[in-house]
């Protein structure tokens, strides 16, 4: 028996734990890396979802439909930052009131565009021997993994990561060393586009579409995004990590509503004992740790 | 090398530089001395292209650069060391140093090897944060930089800024050693008599955004001429 409630509980954490890396790690890199709070995360989430499960109902094999909702996506992306998102570096509160008005227009367009729901995608590999739940969540655990350690490759060991790190730093300088910071700018807000709609597409099977779709995923990005502080990765493992045993645990115990409930508690409790979220912990740690040698 | 002509710069509504002309042969090690606030940096930040021209015109290698970004101006060949360094300083050594990569794409990157024999420290520290470094060795890591790239003009804002005065002579001579070895001009702005003095074949001096002398080897010896520029 306590085999089984272990099992339950190692297959809930597994599944918030993906859901909260997929819905964060799009939102963490244009954050973290750009400085631009992505009130439209939600809305890129959605343009990933549509985009694969019309690609999905035209005929194209799931993992083709799913590139398809990616690199519409990161596209989508990179036309805003082109002529929205680049006139709004630096400036904080702009860039939140408008990336908010693009959400509340995209949600309407999509509305009047293709009605109130989207044809459905089924969940794929079936359902798992012993735990109640699909094999589908393991896949998508998987795929958060690998994610997570893909953004780690390509941002701490590629020159396009070095780069990128740079320009975050100190824009000026690195332009002065021969990066060309626009296109470092626009290809980071790409990917972090393309991120979003990842979460959308690989989604789409296991939750209805409707022009709301987006907000399901807000919640656990913004509380993960600030939860884990100013380091992308590092702060989406931690986070992720954190709230997903808490929501686990507690809906183990006492059902998905409550588990909601002690992972917000969570994280409030978070954010008043580590304003600078978990990262920034560790961070004053190991500078105090540096002092005191 | 590098041609300055009838240069006007301002900050907004500001005028900064005023028909600034500066001529930089291949090879040359010329510094541009002035006190505070005449518009020293306001030149550098010029030459590399994060400062808009109002008027004039830069010509660098024979092509013409006024209107270029700084990052193609860098592709192009020149080397940039900012005041206070400005050194990446959540990267690690090594990888501050691949970000001179870029600089200057015709001509073929140093070996990192190279660069740690001009600064040892680099190498013993290649792991470790550049911010957390002393202000004499991240002065170091930003030449190092700069020098990775092999760039055909070296551009130094006040190189001595922040940084003990031993170190000063040890930067001094590496530069040196660098304009020797590599072949590669030097163009600095300065205020530190010491610098001025020891590393500067040629040195315009600077007043109130425009120049207003140019001292060649000999007056460079005499205390009193470089003075007269400087806040001593």
């Amino acid at each position: 028996m306590a085999g089984i409630e272990l099992l339950n509980f190692g297959f809930e954490f597994v599944e918030v734990f993906a859901f909260i890396v997929l819905a964060t790690v799009g939102l963490a890199v244009i954050f973290g890396m750009m400085g631009i709070i992505n009130l439209a995360h939600g809305e890129f989430i959605l343009v990933g979802a549509y985009a694969t499960t019309f690609a999905f109902a035209a005929g194209l094999p799931l993992p083709l439909a799913m590139l398809t909702g990616v690199v519409i996506t990161a596209v989508f992306g990179l036309v805003l930052e082109r002529f929205i998102i680049r006139h709004l570096y630096g400036r904080l509160l702009d860039s939140m009131v408008v990336t908010w008005g693009i959400s509340l227009v995209m949600i309407q367009l999509v509305r009047i565009a293709f009605g109130n729901s989207a044809p459905g995608v089924g969940i794929p590999f079936g359902q798992l021997p012993v735990v109640d739940g699909p094999v589908y969540y393991l896949v998508l655990a998987t795929i958060a993994v690998g994610v997570l350690g893909g953004l780690y490759a390509l941002f701490a060991w590629t020159d396009f990561g070095v780069r990128a790190r740079a320009t975050m730093q100190d824009e000026e300088t690195a332009r002065s060393m021969g990066v060309d910071t626009d296109r470092m700018y626009m290809a980071t807000f790409g990917i972090g586009s393309g991120l979003a709609g990842f979460a959308g597409a690989l989604y789409a099977p296991v939750m209805t579409i409707t022009p709301e779709y987006g907000t399901g995923f807000l919640v656990e990005a913004f509380v993960a995004v600030v939860v884990g502080g100013s380091s992308v990765i590092v702060g989406t493992i931690l986070a992720s990590g954190f709230l997903g045993s808490v929501n686990a645990a507690f809906t183990n115990l006492a059902g998905t509503f409550m588990g909601q409930v002690a992972m917000l508690v969570a994280a409030i409790v978070a954010i008043r004992l580590m304003p600078d979220g978990i990262t920034g912990l560790l961070a004053d740690w190991r500078e105090n740790r540096g002092e005191s040698r | 090398m590098l041609e300055i002509t009838n240069l006007h710069t301002s900050y907004g509504k500001t005028p900064i530089l005023r028909d600034v002309d500066v001529r930089v042969d291949e090879g040359e090690i010329v510094g541009i001395m002035g006190k505070n606030g005449v518009g020293k940096t306001t030149l550098v930040k010029a030459v590399i292209g994060l400062l808009e021209a109002d008027e004039g015109t830069i010509r660098f290698d024979g092509d013409e650069v006024t209107d270029d970004p700084a990052d193609s101006r860098a592709r192009r060949g020149i080397g940039y060391i900012p005041q206070g360094r400005d050194v990446f300083p959540e990267l690690t050594v090594e990888e501050n140093l691949r970000m001179g990569e870029t600089i200057n794409e015709s001509n073929g990157d140093l070996q990192y090897e190279a660069v740690y024999d001009y600064f040892p420290v680099l190498e013993e520290r290649r792991e470790q944060d550049a911010g957390t470094m002393s202000g004499g060795q991240q002065q170091m890591l930003a030449i190092g930089r700069a020098l990775i790239g092999n760039p055909d003009l070296l551009l130094l804002d006040e190189p001595s800024e922040g940084v003990q005065p031993s170190i000063v002579q040890d930067v001094t001579r590496d530069l040196e050693r660098v304009n020797e070895e590599l072949g590669t001009t030097i163009l600095f702005v300065e205020q530190n008599l010491h610098v001025v003095q020891n590393l500067a074949e040629r040195c315009y001096a600077i007043d109130k955004g425009t120049i207003v002398d140019e001292l060649g080897s000999d007056r460079l010896e005499s205390r009193e001429a470089v003075t007269e520029y400087l806040a001593v």
